[in-house]
């Protein structure tokens, strides 16, 4: 399948690819997926006090729209509140990256990256998680 | 070199010039119908489509009137399924098969099985091969067919067909072989190997897409199949339709050209076959898949573990290769074939499929090596599975996250 060139552009050029400490309590790490569906991502980030997400990281194990698809959330991360970051839906991504129908899967990956990274930071610093809608476009 | 270099010729082959030339009249003024029995143009063809049919028959040790053409594999293992169990129901219903087959033989037989059939679906030991003792156990007085594949399309390996055939004709049952990938690659001789029906395509050796060919045995015994289209008989009535004379010229040519150089052509490519395989598995946690003795020349399936497939892909772009993995919405199943030797999913979702061809030189080879290793250790570079490996992580004690 023919690719858009951003998604070829973040698969050659993967933006903040590394590893954030995962024991520190600024920290919140988004593991989801499954080695035997063929695609696993881990997505990091790191909060201040005024609950900005100064940094974020990825690494991901799957296709090429599933390594764009979390490169592309770390770049919207960083910046944004918590609370701007929990409301990026997959569909911004398919759009964002022109993701094909059969692709739209890995957005859905990265938004629930994004969600389980930040309760993991929610539930690090006393907070209760926020209940994640299993419903996707 | 040229770009992108094509190392898929499991999928299909490019054609040779050879063959091209050939086939180029009877497209032109050599147009004829074979089936033209009163005319200049109609004996003309009719002499290529014969010519050819000693062509083919040739490669595989059979003789002319042993050769149904069909529109190819696909179509040679639906007349030869189907139409074996149409013409032998009332001797038996049962027909054995194996797992790793190709979908035109297993789908084939989810058919016979809506239609009073019983299939059984051999497993495969982890290196790809059958188990003889299963097969043997599996024989019923009812069994009228065995059918197992010559080499195998994704990861080569080569049956033991002599074996098979053995087993098959000890109990009265036919023996059929899907020999796509193998007819022309190396040698196959259907008395040698005991084979009643073998299909066989033109576009996997060289030949153009669109024909293939279906061997029905003659003599000893003489086997026949119920036609699945009906026309004008052609094809001893086994199959009806106006001759693809061009095709069948091509597939020919292609014939005889594999038979001049596949002994050759076989020892050429192993041998680039193995340095690929080779210097791609000193990559730590690379797997070649399947029987690296019973196995085509010119396959190597190789896994990358903590990579995914398509994703390693996409960073061979210049390299046209298949992977194993399905990572879509749709279908998240990796190769079946792949996961019946006991892969891991994971595993299966990993690999890269090589197929080396004809027009394949070392230097391609050379390069696919080079961008092959690059490809890993960039995908390892990004992968979470390679970097909890590293750390000491057992996989299999993470809890993975449904979606």
């Amino acid at each position: 399948m023919a690719y858009s060139d951003k998604v070829i552009d973040h698969y050659t050029n993967p933006r903040n690819v590394g590893t954030l400490d995962k024991g520190s309590s600024a920290v919140g790490t988004g593991l989801v997926g499954a080695p035997e569906c063929g695609d696993v991502m881990r997505l990091q980030i790191q909060v201040d006090e005024n609950n900005v997400i100064t940094d974020a990281k990825f690494k991901t194990f799957g296709c090429g729209s599933a390594i764009a698809s979390s490169s592309l959330a770390t770049e919207w991360l960083k910046g944004k509140s918590i609370d701007e970051a929990m409301t990026i839906d997959n569909m911004d991504i398919v759009e964002e990256l022109a993701l094909p129908p059969v692709k739209i899967h890995c957005s859905v990956l990265a938004e629930d990256a994004i969600k389980a990274a930040i309760n993991d930071y929610r539930v690090k610093n006393g907070l209760e998680p926020i209940a994640v809608e299993k419903s996707h476009h | 070199m040229d770009f992108p270099i094509y190392l898929d010729n499991n999928a299909t082959t490019p054609m040779d010039p050879r063959v091209l030339e050939a086939m180029l009249p009877y497209f032109t003024n050599k147009f004829g119908n074979a089936a033209s029995r009163n005319h200049a143009f109609g004996w003309v063809a009719e002499e290529a489509v014969d010519y050819a049919r000693e062509q083919v028959a040739k490669l595989i040790g059979a003789t002319e009137k042993e050769i149904i053409f069909t529109s190819g594999a696909t179509e040679s293992d639906n007349l030869a399924i189907k139409g074996v169990f149409e013409m032998y129901k009332e001797k038996g219903n049962h027909i054995i098969t194996a797992v790793t087959e190709h979908k035109a033989v297993l789908d084939a037989c989810k058919h016979v099985e809506k239609i009073g059939g019983r299939v059984t679906y051999l497993n495969v030991k982890e290196d790809g091969l059958i188990d003889l003792a299963e097969l043997e156990a599996a024989m019923t007085p009812e069994t009228i067919l065995v059918s197992i594949m010559y080499g195998n399309n994704e990861i080569g390996v080569i049956q033991p067909v002599k074996e098979i055939a053995a087993i098959a004709h000890k109990h009265g049952a036919l023996f059929m072989t899907d020999a796509t990938q193998a007819v022309g690659k190396i040698p196959v001789d259907v008395n040698a190997d005991g084979i009643d029906l073998l299909a066989m395509s033109a576009h996997k050796i060289y030949g153009p897409k669109g024909v293939g060919a279906l061997y029905v045995r003659r003599k000893g015994p003489r086997v026949k199949v119920t036609a699945q289209m009906d026309g004008g008989g052609h094809e001893r009535g086994m199959r009806s339709g106006t001759l693809n004379v061009p095709g069948i010229v091509g597939l020919g040519k292609a014939c005889e050209l594999c038979q001049e150089e596949m002994e050759s052509e076989a020892k050429r490519l192993s041998t680039l076959r193995d340095k690929l395989q080779n210097e791609l598995t000193k990559l730590e946690e690379s797997y070649v898949n399947g029987n690296v003795e019973h196995r085509l020349p010119h396959v190597a399936n190789i896994s990358f573990k903590y990579v995914e497939g398509e994703g390693l892909m996409m960073a061979m772009k210049d390299l046209a290769v298949s992977s194993g993995s399905a990572c879509t919405s749709a279908s998240l199943e990796p190769s079946y074939v792949l996961k019946s030797l006991g892969l891991s999913d994971d595993l299966a979702h990993s690999s890269i499929r090589f197929g080396l061809g004809r027009f394949t030189t070392e230097e391609e080879v050379d390069y696919a090596i080079e961008v092959t290793r690059k490809a890993v250790n960039h995908l390892r570079d990004l992968s979470p599975l390679w970097e909890m490996f590293k750390d000491g992580i057992d996989l299999s004690t993470i809890e993975w996250a449904e979606h």
